[in-house]
Protein backbone atom coordinates (compact mmCIF):
# COMPACT_ATOMS: atom_id res chain seq x y z
CA UNK A 1 0.00 0.00 0.00
CA UNK A 2 2.93 2.35 0.54
CA UNK A 3 3.78 2.32 -2.83
CA UNK A 4 0.80 3.25 -4.03
CA UNK A 5 1.28 6.65 -1.96
CA UNK A 6 4.61 7.28 -3.56
CA UNK A 7 3.12 6.80 -6.71
CA UNK A 8 0.37 8.57 -6.05
CA UNK A 9 2.29 11.58 -4.97
CA UNK A 10 4.76 11.38 -7.78
CA UNK A 11 2.00 12.01 -10.20
CA UNK A 12 0.62 14.83 -8.06
CA UNK A 13 4.06 16.45 -8.05
CA UNK A 14 4.11 16.27 -11.96
CA UNK A 15 0.84 17.60 -11.98
CA UNK A 16 2.35 20.79 -10.16
CA UNK A 17 4.69 21.43 -12.75
CA UNK A 18 2.09 21.60 -15.29
CA UNK A 19 0.63 24.39 -13.51
CA UNK A 20 3.64 26.03 -12.90
CA UNK A 21 4.43 26.34 -16.55
CA UNK A 22 0.56 28.28 -16.84
CA UNK A 23 2.42 30.60 -13.90
CA UNK A 24 5.33 31.73 -16.04
CA UNK A 25 3.64 31.95 -19.23
CA UNK A 26 -0.08 33.16 -18.82
CA UNK A 27 -0.20 36.71 -19.76
CA UNK A 28 -1.26 39.02 -17.12
CA UNK A 29 -1.94 38.94 -13.62
CA UNK A 30 -5.17 36.45 -13.65
CA UNK A 31 -3.92 33.84 -15.44
CA UNK A 32 -0.42 33.68 -12.70
CA UNK A 33 -3.29 33.96 -9.64
CA UNK A 34 -5.25 30.83 -10.87
CA UNK A 35 -2.20 28.69 -11.32
CA UNK A 36 -0.80 29.68 -7.54
CA UNK A 37 -4.40 29.02 -6.21
CA UNK A 38 -4.05 25.46 -7.67
CA UNK A 39 -0.06 24.51 -6.98
CA UNK A 40 -1.60 25.45 -3.28
CA UNK A 41 -4.73 23.40 -3.65
CA UNK A 42 -2.37 20.58 -4.65
CA UNK A 43 0.05 20.96 -1.88
CA UNK A 44 -2.65 20.29 0.64
CA UNK A 45 -3.45 16.81 -1.27
CA UNK A 46 0.24 15.97 -0.96
CA UNK A 47 1.16 16.36 2.44
CA UNK A 48 -2.12 14.75 3.73
CA UNK A 49 -0.02 11.83 1.65
CA UNK A 50 3.06 12.97 3.28
CA UNK A 51 1.94 12.07 6.53
CA UNK A 52 0.71 8.47 5.93
CA UNK A 53 3.95 7.59 3.74
CA UNK A 54 6.40 8.54 6.45
CA UNK A 55 3.54 7.52 9.69
CA UNK A 56 3.68 11.17 10.84
CA UNK A 57 0.31 12.27 12.67
CA UNK A 58 1.36 16.09 12.67
CA UNK A 59 1.43 16.57 9.03
CA UNK A 60 -3.07 16.70 9.06
CA UNK A 61 -2.73 19.79 11.17
CA UNK A 62 -0.48 21.43 8.64
CA UNK A 63 -2.40 20.63 5.45
CA UNK A 64 -5.87 22.16 7.50
CA UNK A 65 -3.41 25.14 8.10
CA UNK A 66 -2.39 25.21 4.58
CA UNK A 67 -5.77 25.15 3.11
CA UNK A 68 -7.03 28.10 5.48
CA UNK A 69 -3.96 30.15 3.95
CA UNK A 70 -4.33 29.49 0.54
CA UNK A 71 -8.37 30.39 0.42
CA UNK A 72 -7.19 34.09 2.41
CA UNK A 73 -4.64 34.51 0.13
CA UNK A 74 -6.60 34.31 -3.21
CA UNK A 75 -9.21 36.01 -1.53
CA UNK A 76 -7.46 38.59 -0.56
CA UNK A 77 -5.75 39.02 -4.50
CA UNK A 78 -8.87 39.07 -5.78
CA UNK A 79 -9.98 42.23 -3.84
CA UNK A 80 -6.70 44.16 -4.30
CA UNK A 81 -7.01 43.15 -7.93
CA UNK A 82 -10.30 44.22 -8.19
CA UNK A 83 -10.04 47.69 -6.07
CA UNK A 84 -6.69 48.72 -6.19
CA UNK A 85 -6.83 48.60 -2.15
CA UNK A 86 -8.04 46.14 0.22
CA UNK A 87 -9.54 48.44 3.06
CA UNK A 88 -11.17 51.00 1.80
CA UNK A 89 -11.74 53.87 4.95
CA UNK B 1 -33.38 44.24 12.68
CA UNK B 2 -32.76 43.52 16.36
CA UNK B 3 -31.51 40.48 17.91
CA UNK B 4 -34.42 39.10 19.67
CA UNK B 5 -32.91 36.32 21.68
CA UNK B 6 -31.67 37.70 24.54
CA UNK B 7 -29.06 39.85 23.06
CA UNK B 8 -25.17 39.68 22.19
CA UNK B 9 -25.06 36.86 25.26
CA UNK B 10 -26.59 34.45 23.34
CA UNK B 11 -24.20 35.07 20.31
CA UNK B 12 -21.34 35.01 22.75
CA UNK B 13 -22.43 31.51 24.52
CA UNK B 14 -23.45 29.58 21.13
CA UNK B 15 -19.75 30.83 19.80
CA UNK B 16 -17.89 29.87 22.69
CA UNK B 17 -19.50 26.42 22.54
CA UNK B 18 -18.92 25.49 19.52
CA UNK B 19 -15.52 26.68 19.31
CA UNK B 20 -14.56 24.77 22.73
CA UNK B 21 -16.16 21.88 20.86
CA UNK B 22 -14.08 22.08 17.61
CA UNK B 23 -10.73 22.63 20.24
CA UNK B 24 -11.48 19.56 21.62
CA UNK B 25 -12.20 17.71 18.19
CA UNK B 26 -9.17 18.66 17.15
CA UNK B 27 -7.00 17.96 20.07
CA UNK B 28 -7.81 14.99 21.03
CA UNK B 29 -5.97 15.33 24.65
CA UNK B 30 -7.60 15.70 27.72
CA UNK B 31 -4.90 16.98 30.35
CA UNK B 32 -5.25 20.35 32.44
CA UNK B 33 -2.74 22.32 30.01
CA UNK B 34 -4.62 22.01 26.62
CA UNK B 35 -8.34 21.86 28.19
CA UNK B 36 -7.49 25.48 29.61
CA UNK B 37 -5.55 27.08 27.19
CA UNK B 38 -8.37 26.23 25.33
CA UNK B 39 -10.84 27.62 27.41
CA UNK B 40 -8.81 30.77 27.14
CA UNK B 41 -8.91 31.18 23.51
CA UNK B 42 -12.20 29.93 22.85
CA UNK B 43 -12.84 33.13 25.29
CA UNK B 44 -10.96 35.85 23.41
CA UNK B 45 -12.14 34.38 19.68
CA UNK B 46 -15.95 34.81 21.21
CA UNK B 47 -15.41 37.88 22.28
CA UNK B 48 -13.96 39.63 19.29
CA UNK B 49 -15.77 38.30 16.54
CA UNK B 50 -19.34 36.57 17.72
CA UNK B 51 -21.27 38.76 15.51
CA UNK B 52 -19.97 37.16 12.49
CA UNK B 53 -20.81 33.52 13.51
CA UNK B 54 -24.28 33.95 14.93
CA UNK B 55 -26.40 36.54 12.86
CA UNK B 56 -29.87 38.06 14.39
CA UNK B 57 -32.25 35.87 15.13
CA UNK B 58 -30.05 32.76 15.99
CA UNK B 59 -29.58 29.68 14.26
CA UNK B 60 -32.86 28.18 12.37
CA UNK B 61 -33.10 24.52 13.06
CA UNK B 62 -35.92 23.86 10.05
CA UNK B 63 -33.33 24.99 7.00
CA UNK B 64 -30.81 22.72 8.04
CA UNK B 65 -32.88 19.78 8.06
CA UNK B 66 -34.00 20.87 4.63
CA UNK B 67 -30.42 21.84 3.55
CA UNK B 68 -29.61 18.20 4.48
CA UNK B 69 -32.33 16.70 1.84
CA UNK B 70 -30.83 19.19 -0.82
CA UNK B 71 -27.22 18.22 -0.56
CA UNK B 72 -27.14 14.67 -2.02
CA UNK B 73 -28.63 16.26 -5.28
CA UNK B 74 -26.09 18.72 -5.56
CA UNK B 75 -23.49 15.82 -4.79
CA UNK B 76 -24.77 14.32 -8.00
CA UNK B 77 -24.54 17.33 -9.76
CA UNK B 78 -21.28 17.56 -8.90
CA UNK B 79 -20.23 14.47 -10.46
CA UNK B 80 -21.80 15.16 -13.58
CA UNK B 81 -20.33 18.65 -13.58
CA UNK B 82 -17.04 17.23 -13.77
CA UNK B 83 -17.82 14.60 -16.46
CA UNK B 84 -18.87 17.03 -18.40
CA UNK B 85 -15.92 19.34 -18.16
CA UNK B 86 -13.47 15.89 -18.70
CA UNK B 87 -15.03 15.38 -21.91
CA UNK B 88 -14.65 19.19 -23.03
CA UNK B 89 -10.89 18.96 -22.20
CA UNK B 90 -10.24 15.66 -23.48
CA UNK B 91 -12.09 15.90 -26.60
CA UNK B 92 -9.71 16.88 -29.76
CA UNK B 93 -11.73 19.24 -31.21
CA UNK B 94 -12.55 20.84 -27.57
CA UNK B 95 -16.27 22.01 -28.20
CA UNK B 96 -16.90 24.96 -25.89
CA UNK B 97 -18.61 28.42 -27.01
CA UNK B 98 -18.39 30.77 -23.87
CA UNK B 99 -21.25 33.66 -23.11
CA UNK B 100 -22.11 35.52 -20.95
CA UNK B 101 -25.88 35.29 -19.59
CA UNK B 102 -27.95 37.47 -16.45
CA UNK B 103 -31.26 36.35 -14.86
CA UNK B 104 -33.24 37.66 -11.77
CA UNK B 105 -34.47 34.91 -9.31
CA UNK B 106 -37.06 35.68 -6.26
CA UNK B 107 -34.45 35.23 -3.47
CA UNK B 108 -33.40 37.32 -1.09
CA UNK B 109 -31.54 36.83 2.04
CA UNK B 110 -27.67 35.74 2.74
CA UNK B 111 -28.01 32.08 2.98
CA UNK B 112 -30.34 31.73 0.25
CA UNK B 113 -28.51 33.80 -2.18
CA UNK B 114 -25.11 32.16 -0.90
CA UNK B 115 -26.26 28.65 -1.80
CA UNK B 116 -27.50 30.03 -5.19
CA UNK B 117 -24.24 30.99 -6.06
CA UNK B 118 -22.08 28.18 -5.08
CA UNK B 119 -24.24 25.36 -6.18
CA UNK B 120 -24.51 27.37 -10.02
CA UNK B 121 -20.16 27.03 -9.52
CA UNK B 122 -20.48 23.23 -8.56
CA UNK B 123 -23.04 22.68 -11.24
CA UNK B 124 -22.00 21.84 -15.11
CA UNK B 125 -20.89 24.21 -17.23
CA UNK B 126 -21.64 27.51 -15.10
CA UNK B 127 -19.90 29.74 -12.74
CA UNK B 128 -21.24 33.07 -10.98
CA UNK B 129 -19.95 35.84 -12.05
CA UNK B 130 -21.51 38.90 -9.94
CA UNK B 131 -24.53 38.53 -7.09
CA UNK B 132 -26.31 41.51 -7.05
CA UNK B 133 -28.17 41.31 -3.64
CA UNK B 134 -31.39 44.23 -4.14
CA UNK B 135 -33.14 42.19 -7.21
CA UNK B 136 -31.67 38.81 -6.94
CA UNK B 137 -30.10 39.50 -10.23
CA UNK B 138 -27.26 36.88 -11.34
CA UNK B 139 -24.44 37.00 -13.68
CA UNK B 140 -23.20 34.18 -14.52
CA UNK B 141 -20.87 32.94 -17.38
CA UNK B 142 -21.46 29.45 -19.25
CA UNK B 143 -19.12 27.61 -21.28
CA UNK B 144 -21.45 26.00 -23.89
CA UNK B 145 -25.32 26.59 -24.85
CA UNK B 146 -26.31 23.56 -23.21
CA UNK B 147 -25.48 24.31 -19.76
CA UNK B 148 -26.83 27.97 -19.98
CA UNK B 149 -30.12 26.42 -21.00
CA UNK B 150 -30.29 24.28 -18.62
CA UNK B 151 -30.37 27.27 -16.40
CA UNK B 152 -32.10 29.93 -17.83
CA UNK B 153 -34.65 27.88 -19.45
CA UNK B 154 -35.62 25.18 -17.03
CA UNK B 155 -35.05 26.41 -14.04
CA UNK B 156 -34.79 23.29 -11.96
CA UNK B 157 -32.29 24.73 -9.45
CA UNK B 158 -34.14 28.15 -8.73
CA UNK B 159 -36.92 25.98 -7.58
CA UNK B 160 -34.89 23.54 -5.37
CA UNK B 161 -33.30 26.64 -3.57
CA UNK B 162 -36.39 28.11 -3.22
CA UNK B 163 -38.16 25.31 -1.39
CA UNK B 164 -35.47 25.08 0.83
CA UNK B 165 -35.61 28.75 2.07
CA UNK B 166 -38.95 29.25 1.31
CA UNK B 167 -38.51 31.03 -1.47
CA UNK B 168 -36.79 33.90 0.81
CA UNK C 1 -9.05 -11.57 7.50
CA UNK C 2 -6.62 -11.28 4.42
CA UNK C 3 -9.31 -11.08 2.43
CA UNK C 4 -11.10 -8.09 4.52
CA UNK C 5 -8.05 -6.17 3.87
CA UNK C 6 -7.63 -6.82 0.12
CA UNK C 7 -10.82 -5.74 -0.18
CA UNK C 8 -10.14 -2.21 1.17
CA UNK C 9 -6.82 -1.97 -0.26
CA UNK C 10 -8.40 -2.62 -3.53
CA UNK C 11 -11.35 0.48 -3.28
CA UNK C 12 -8.51 2.75 -1.82
CA UNK C 13 -6.28 3.08 -4.86
CA UNK C 14 -10.04 3.02 -6.66
CA UNK C 15 -10.49 6.30 -4.84
CA UNK C 16 -6.96 7.52 -5.35
CA UNK C 17 -7.04 6.63 -9.14
CA UNK C 18 -9.93 8.26 -9.38
CA UNK C 19 -8.67 11.17 -8.10
CA UNK C 20 -5.75 11.56 -9.98
CA UNK C 21 -7.75 11.26 -13.67
CA UNK C 22 -9.55 14.50 -12.25
CA UNK C 23 -6.85 15.99 -10.88
CA UNK C 24 -4.89 15.61 -14.28
CA UNK C 25 -8.00 16.96 -16.23
CA UNK C 26 -8.04 19.73 -14.34
CA UNK C 27 -4.41 20.97 -15.13
CA UNK C 28 -4.16 19.80 -18.88
CA UNK C 29 -7.81 21.94 -19.15
CA UNK C 30 -5.28 24.76 -17.64
CA UNK C 31 -2.78 24.59 -20.62
CA UNK C 32 -5.40 23.70 -23.31
CA UNK C 33 -8.11 25.97 -22.87
CA UNK C 34 -7.87 29.66 -24.60
CA UNK C 35 -9.05 32.06 -22.06
CA UNK C 36 -9.19 33.01 -18.57
CA UNK C 37 -12.54 32.45 -17.97
CA UNK C 38 -12.84 28.92 -19.54
CA UNK C 39 -9.51 28.40 -17.65
CA UNK C 40 -11.20 28.67 -14.56
CA UNK C 41 -13.93 26.27 -15.28
CA UNK C 42 -11.59 23.81 -16.38
CA UNK C 43 -9.48 24.40 -12.47
CA UNK C 44 -12.53 25.25 -9.94
CA UNK C 45 -14.59 22.00 -10.67
CA UNK C 46 -12.09 19.27 -11.64
CA UNK C 47 -9.47 20.24 -8.63
CA UNK C 48 -11.80 20.31 -5.78
CA UNK C 49 -13.93 16.80 -6.73
CA UNK C 50 -10.21 15.44 -7.44
CA UNK C 51 -9.23 16.63 -4.12
CA UNK C 52 -12.05 15.94 -2.05
CA UNK C 53 -11.85 11.97 -3.59
CA UNK C 54 -7.87 11.41 -2.75
CA UNK C 55 -8.80 12.67 0.87
CA UNK C 56 -12.06 10.34 0.99
CA UNK C 57 -9.65 7.08 -0.06
CA UNK C 58 -7.39 8.31 2.65
CA UNK C 59 -10.04 9.08 5.41
CA UNK C 60 -11.21 5.44 4.22
CA UNK C 61 -7.68 3.49 4.84
CA UNK C 62 -7.32 5.17 7.88
CA UNK C 63 -10.49 3.50 9.44
CA UNK C 64 -10.26 -0.20 8.32
CA UNK C 65 -6.40 0.06 8.51
CA UNK C 66 -4.82 1.95 10.97
CA UNK C 67 -7.06 2.90 13.42
CA UNK C 68 -8.33 0.04 15.07
CA UNK C 69 -6.63 -0.83 18.52
CA UNK C 70 -5.10 3.18 18.95
CA UNK C 71 -5.11 5.78 21.29
CA UNK C 72 -7.59 8.95 21.07
CA UNK C 73 -5.59 11.26 19.23
CA UNK C 74 -5.24 8.98 15.99
CA UNK C 75 -8.79 7.89 16.43
CA UNK C 76 -9.70 11.14 15.36
CA UNK C 77 -7.79 11.85 12.63
CA UNK C 78 -10.81 10.96 10.35
CA UNK C 79 -12.53 14.09 12.55
CA UNK C 80 -9.93 16.14 11.15
CA UNK C 81 -10.21 14.71 7.39
CA UNK C 82 -14.12 15.21 7.28
CA UNK C 83 -13.25 19.06 8.42
CA UNK C 84 -11.13 19.53 5.44
CA UNK C 85 -13.42 17.93 3.17
CA UNK C 86 -16.20 20.45 4.23
CA UNK C 87 -14.29 23.26 3.83
CA UNK C 88 -12.21 22.57 0.22
CA UNK C 89 -16.02 22.02 -0.80
CA UNK C 90 -16.98 25.48 0.78
CA UNK C 91 -14.29 27.67 0.19
CA UNK C 92 -13.01 26.49 -3.40
CA UNK C 93 -15.93 27.43 -5.35
CA UNK C 94 -15.72 30.71 -3.66
CA UNK C 95 -11.95 31.90 -4.30
CA UNK C 96 -12.82 31.05 -8.05
CA UNK C 97 -15.78 33.29 -7.63
CA UNK C 98 -13.79 35.59 -6.13
CA UNK C 99 -11.12 35.48 -9.04
CA UNK C 100 -13.76 35.77 -11.17
CA UNK C 101 -15.72 38.69 -10.51
CA UNK C 102 -12.44 40.71 -9.69
CA UNK C 103 -11.48 40.10 -13.47
CA UNK C 104 -14.43 40.58 -15.04
CA UNK C 105 -15.03 43.66 -13.53
CA UNK C 106 -11.40 44.76 -14.25
CA UNK C 107 -12.39 44.76 -17.71
CA UNK C 108 -10.86 41.50 -19.20
CA UNK C 109 -12.79 40.23 -22.27
CA UNK C 110 -14.54 36.74 -22.69
CA UNK C 111 -13.53 35.39 -25.69
CA UNK C 112 -15.74 34.09 -28.45
CA UNK C 113 -15.51 31.09 -30.58
CA UNK C 114 -13.62 31.99 -33.37
CA UNK C 115 -11.00 34.66 -31.65
CA UNK C 116 -7.13 34.27 -31.44
CA UNK C 117 -6.11 32.74 -28.44
CA UNK C 118 -4.94 34.40 -25.19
Amino acid sequence: MLTVFLVTGVLIATTILLALYRAALGPGVFNRTVAVNVIGTKTVVLLVLIGYYFERPLFFDLSLLYALLNFIGTLIFAKYLERGEIWSS
Amino acid sequence: MTNNKGGKGYGILVTFIVMYLFWILLSGIFDALHLGAGLICSAIVALISHDLFVKDGGLPFDKFWRLLVYIPWELWQIVLANLDVAYRVLHPKMPIDPMVIEFETTLRSDFALVTMANSITLTPGTITIIVEPERGKFWVHAVAKAPADALLVDQEMQNRVAEVYNEL
Amino acid sequence: MVELISIIDAIVTLFLALGLFFMFTGAIGLLRFPDFYTRLHATGKCDTLGEVLIIAGLLIYHLFVYSPGAELSVKLVPVKLLFLIAFIFLTNPTGTHALMKAAYTTGVKPWKLGEKRQ
